[in-house]
């Protein structure tokens, strides 16, 4: 079966060792996990953990089903046949002399992205977007030569739903 | 009322209804320890190794269906329980796991005898606590008793740090039923599923039922029997099922898998419909996933959602509890008839007989387990260890009842028999138990046979005993060329050793002295031990060799095979 990027957005109960237990189950079981992003959620004592795994619709499911038996997973979906919204936050620090800083400025500007830090060899930008967006502007920068990258990795929603409808994806 | 977290401990554990704890103290388990005496309705009994503290519990878990616990000082006590919660783990056994943790302050620091065994145990528990309040003690234990017991069962580790256990806290029994919002149980099939399967049991022409540790834990077996029986359904079992349905019944076909019955392995070559119930499809039940039932159609049924789908695709998914599933479905299913295939199945038991015992003189292993076999009425519990013994056991025992067959499936540990033989003793004290030990498994935990007489526990002990690591030995015999690398074992005259712990024991050399050696261990009223000098090549068989279909078994050598005379053949 072919391997395609799945969004799996896990809501767990905020104590200690919980995302070591979930990362442990992870390496144990032999899921990759392509990035993971922790923070947290609309409830109390609750923190939202989004993952991206790479893999199999059925390997997914396995992984997904692992999860939701760790006793501190409050629920798990996989929300990648849903209609969502995704973003990821992206720290890029690029060399800049005089001559390239108004190009890498304007660059940043295609982006919507914003300068948030100028020295005198580099500038630093922030951009918000979906991945295909960030590696978009990586990849006109690399050219000027990039000194540092912070990637946050994926957060995920589903457009217009509750947190509710959310539990009804995970008991599809 | 305030109370000192070594006290809150006894009062959980009393209040979850525990009778005895396995253990072996420690540093800083001291606290506990000294608090045990005013606790005299908990019974504690001492270990010689903490990794048989685990294996007691576990063995008490299995025997009885209640928690077992056990309890291990911090550093080398706690990493010592980690093969017998691995193991209670994979077989999913209610286990509590008590460990001593250096001081609060002192976590992190390196300290004398510290070691991180929440995190060391993490991928083998079901869950487990650090505690660092002892106001929090009272209900942790009920949420890790609750976690334990409920759904699919698993152990729980507590690591219970040394100041925890001096300082005092407000206790009160906890109130009310415990609630996690991530822990669900699902109770019964959807009931589409549960329609479907009713379908196809009405429609198969060869169903077969494929039972397993899954309808012991979940209570099962009467509403198995009843559903086999009205719709006429044949029954074989994996290792850790053995119990779960009659072994006698009529509709009885053994254990299926590596060394399961040639006919169980040639049923599920041709069943049209797989009835799997409470087991996981473990590779040693399997076979050659891609030929595992070629012309079924698979109904699952088991409580873990993650089971469904993990190994083998199956048509039918019923996530529920077995008891709960059974019940329905035997509402559901019409009364079948299925006698071509149960003579068919019959043909397969008469040409590829199980029970048959080689003529000749030599002191078969199969031999010994049909005379315990006789001498027990099928009564008795039975625990092994892992290797040919175990095999020999769960093909020549016929059990009846669940929870009288206890074994170590999943991990295979070797050294698991005689402190959960131990276990069982303590928690069925009633019963006749016999560990049946290889010479190999047996000398892993030997030391046990001191926890016996200390605290009077009366196991029979039967070791056959063929100076090889049988098991081993004969993989290297029909796969690696006959080359015994590390498998001659030297072995003490068991006897002897027996004799050193103050345990009257036998030698047994020939067929002859076999059932008045038994009847020798029963009479007496205590531990005994028999040391059976076994022919040392034998095989099990038979055998699916590794990497091929169940239907693809290795049989002994039919000329010399007889059937075994009290035994009732179809």
């Amino acid at each position: 079966m072919a391997a395609t990027k799945h969004t799996l957005v896990a809501i767990v109960r905020d104590k200690p060792g919980v995302l070591n237990r979930m990362v442990s189950l992870f390496r144990r079981r032999g899921f990759n996990i392509d990035s993971i992003a922790v923070g947290h959620s609309e409830e109390p004592d609750l923190s939202r953990v989004t993952i991206i795994v790479n893999g199999s619709t059925a390997m997914v499911e396995q992984v997904r089903k692992q999860l939701d038996k760790l006793i501190d997973v409050v629920r798990v979906s996989d929300i990648s046949g849903d209609k969502i919204i995704a973003r990821e936050l992206s720290l890029v620090k690029v060399k800049a002399s005089s001559a390239t800083r108004s190009e890498i400025i304007e660059i940043a500007d295609i982006f919507r992205a914003n300068i948030v830090d100028v020295a005198s060899d580099s500038l630093t930008i922030e951009i918000t977007g979906d991945e295909d967006k960030i590696d978009s502007m990586l990849k006109l920068l690399r050219g000027f030569g990039i000194k540092e990258i912070a990637r946050t990795g994926r957060v995920a929603m589903i457009r217009g739903a509750l947190p509710s409808e959310d539990k009804k994806a995970n008991n599809r | 009322m305030k109370k000192t977290g070594a006290q809150i401990i006894c009062e959980s554990l009393i209040a979850e209804g525990v009778e005895v704890i396995f253990g072996f103290p420690g540093g800083v388990l001291l606290p506990f320890y000294d608090t045990l005496p005013q606790y005299p309705q908990l019974r504690h009994i001492l270990v010689r190794h903490e990794q048989a503290a685990a294996h007691a519990a576990d063995g008490y878990a299995r025997a009885t269906g209640k928690v077992g616990v056990c309890i291990a000082t911090s550093g080398p006590g706690a990493t010592n329980l980690v093969t017998g919660i691995a193991n209670a783990f994979m077989d999913s056994v209610p286990m509590i796991a008590l460990t001593g943790q250096v001081a609060t302050p002192f976590i992190g620091k390196d300290a004398f005898q510290e070691i991180d065994i929440t995190g060391i145990t993490l991928p083998i528990t079901k869950h487990s606590y650090l505690v660092t309040d002892p106001g929090e003690l009272a209900s942790v234990f009920k949420e890790a008793f609750y976690i334990a017991r409920t759904g699919r069962p698993g152990p729980v580790l507590i690591d219970l740090p040394r100041d925890v256990q001096i300082e005092q806290a407000e206790y009160a029994v906890p109130a009310g039923e415990v609630k996690l919002a991530g822990y669900k149980i699902p109770a019964r099939g959807h009931p589409t599923q549960m329609k479907n399967a009713a379908k196809l049991i009405n429609e198969a022409h060869r169903p077969l039922i494929i039972a397993g540790r899954g309808v012991i834990i979940s209570g099962a077996s009467d509403e198995l029997k009843k559903l086999a029986e009205t719709a006429q359904v044949p029954v074989v079992t994996t290792l850790l099922g053995i119990g779960c349905f009659p072994g006698d019944h009529v509709l009885s076909y053994g254990m299926a898998g590596m060394h399961g019955s040639g006919y169980a392995n040639k049923a599920i070559d041709n069943t049209d419909l797989l009835i799997a119930v409470g087991m996981r499809f473990d590779d040693r039940v399997t076979g050659k996933i891609g030929a595992f039932a070629p012309h079924a159609k698979i109904i699952h049924v088991d409580l873990d959602p993650a089971e469904i789908g993990k190994n083998i695709r199956v048509d039918v998914p019923i996530v529920g509890d077995v008891k709960a599933v059974l019940q329905t479905l035997h509402k559901m299913v019409e009364v079948g008839q299925h006698l071509e295939w149960l003579q068919q199945l019959d043909d397969w038991r008469r040409q590829h007989p199980m029970l048959g015992v080689r003529e000749g003189t030599g002191l078969l292993p199969q031999y010994i387990i049909n005379n315990l076999y006789e001498a027990t009425r099928g009564q008795a519990v039975v625990v092994t260890g892992v290797g040919q013994h175990q095999m020999w056991t769960a093909q020549h025992y016929i059990f009846r009842e669940p929870r009288n067959f206890i074994s170590s499936g999943g991990l295979g540990t070797m050294g698991f028999g005689l402190p959960a033989a131990a276990g069982a003793k303590v928690g069925r004290p009633d019963r006749t138990v016999w560990l049946v030990d290889g010479d190999g498994s047996f000398q892993m935990t030997i030391q046990e046979l001191a926890t016996l007489v200390q605290d009077k526990i009366a196991v029979k002990i039967a070791v056959m005993n063929n100076g090889y690591l049988g098991m081993v030995r004969q993989w290297q015999e029909l796969f690696y060329g006959k080359r015994y690398v590390a498998t001659p074992l030297s072995c003490p005259d068991f006897v002897k050793v027996a004799e050193a712990y103050c345990i009257p024991g036998l030698r047994v050399t020939r067929r002859e002295e076999v059932a008045g050696a038994i009847q020798q261990a029963m009479d007496h009223d205590g531990p005994f031990l028999i040391d059976f000098m076994v022919e040392p090549e034998e095989n099990v068989f038979p055998m699916v060799p590794p990497g091929a279909s169940v239907a693809e078994f290795i049989e002994a050598p039919k000329k010399e095979v007889s059937t075994w005379p009290r035994r009732n053949t179809p």
